[in-house]
């Protein structure tokens, strides 16, 4: 029952990643992927919220699996960001490339710890 | 182009990849647990590998092959989109942070950095190799793309 809730909630997730670098990037131009930074900062944002709630006790073990893992764990994507700057360093375009390795990473970092932050205030 | 949704196709698409991915990329990290305070080794071999894949299959459809777009969605943005993961790399750096295992930490990150791009310019080199020989045969269609559907047709047309 629990992967049948995670095959719907990857479903879920992968749209709903489609649709927002869909929204993201026919809106913003130039060489740097915004549409995947976007995602992948929020997901962590949200993943963060999901384990400040599972480690506080207020959502399940189930839960956080089919919540972050399913859902979230496919809205973001690691392997789009890593092609983006592959095809960035192809490109000649070596400062856009370094910077879309360490900026989204070091951004995720931080929006996970402030969601789980949030969660745990939220929860005392 | 507009900011007209994607057509629901399209959409149908990605979700089915996406079931696929995330069941399998769940199903490793649940067979193999990571170690707590230890390095997290099933989401960055899942990361690697698909990171290798995606810039393989991706570079394969753009150069090579003439196929429809749905193939590009459906294992593309849906399956090797959703076997790799961003958040939960984020929250295994943050837990490990937290635990004080800043050189766990450390070598997580640049693993997964080194890595990633490593193996995305790998599949990159990989599938422009693959597809050196068909560059010049432009006017005529690359063997082996004959009975496929959508010839002709060019490989992106929504989504990446």
């Amino acid at each position: 029952m629990i992967w049948f809730a995670i095959a719907v909630a990857g479903a879920l997730g992968a749209s709903t990643r489609y649709l927002v670098d869909h929204l993201v990037s026919t809106r913003l131009s130039g060489v740097f992927p915004w549409g995947t930074f976007t995602i992948n900062v929020s997901g962590s944002f949200l993943a963060g919220i999901v384990t400040g709630l599972l480690l506080a006790g207020r959502v399940s073990a189930a839960t956080a699996t089919v919540v972050a893992g399913g859902f979230l764990g496919a809205y973001t994507t690691f392997s789009t960001a890593m092609y983006e700057t592959a095809r960035l360093l192809e490109d000649g375009a070596t400062r856009a490339a370094f910077g879309n390795l360490l900026l989204p990473l070091a951004a995720s970092v931080a929006a996970a710890a402030l969601g789980w932050g949030l969660a745990l205030v939220m929860a005392s | 182009m507009g900011s007209r949704l994607p057509p629901s196709r399209n959409l149908g698409y990605v979700a089915a990849g996406g079931a696929v991915g995330a069941v399998a990329r769940v199903a490793l990290a649940t067979w193999f647990p990571a170690l707590p305070g230890g390095l997290p080794w099933v989401t960055l071999v899942e990361n690697l590998v698909g990171a290798f894949l995606l810039a393989l299959v991706l570079t394969l459809l753009t150069e090579r092959l003439a196929l429809d777009p749905a193939v590009r969605l459906l294992v593309c943005t849906g399956m090797l989109g959703a076997f790799t993961t961003y958040s939960t790399l984020a929250v295994e750096l943050d837990r490990l942070l937290s635990a004080g295992a800043l050189a766990v930490a450390g070598t997580y990150g640049a693993l997964t950095l080194v890595g990633g791009l490593s193996a995305a310019l790998a599949g990159l080199r990989l599938g422009q190799v693959l597809s050196a020989p068909h560059r010049h045969a432009t006017n005529r269609p690359p063997r082996g793309t004959r009975r496929r559907r959508g010839l002709g047709r060019r490989p992106e047309g929504g989504g990446r």
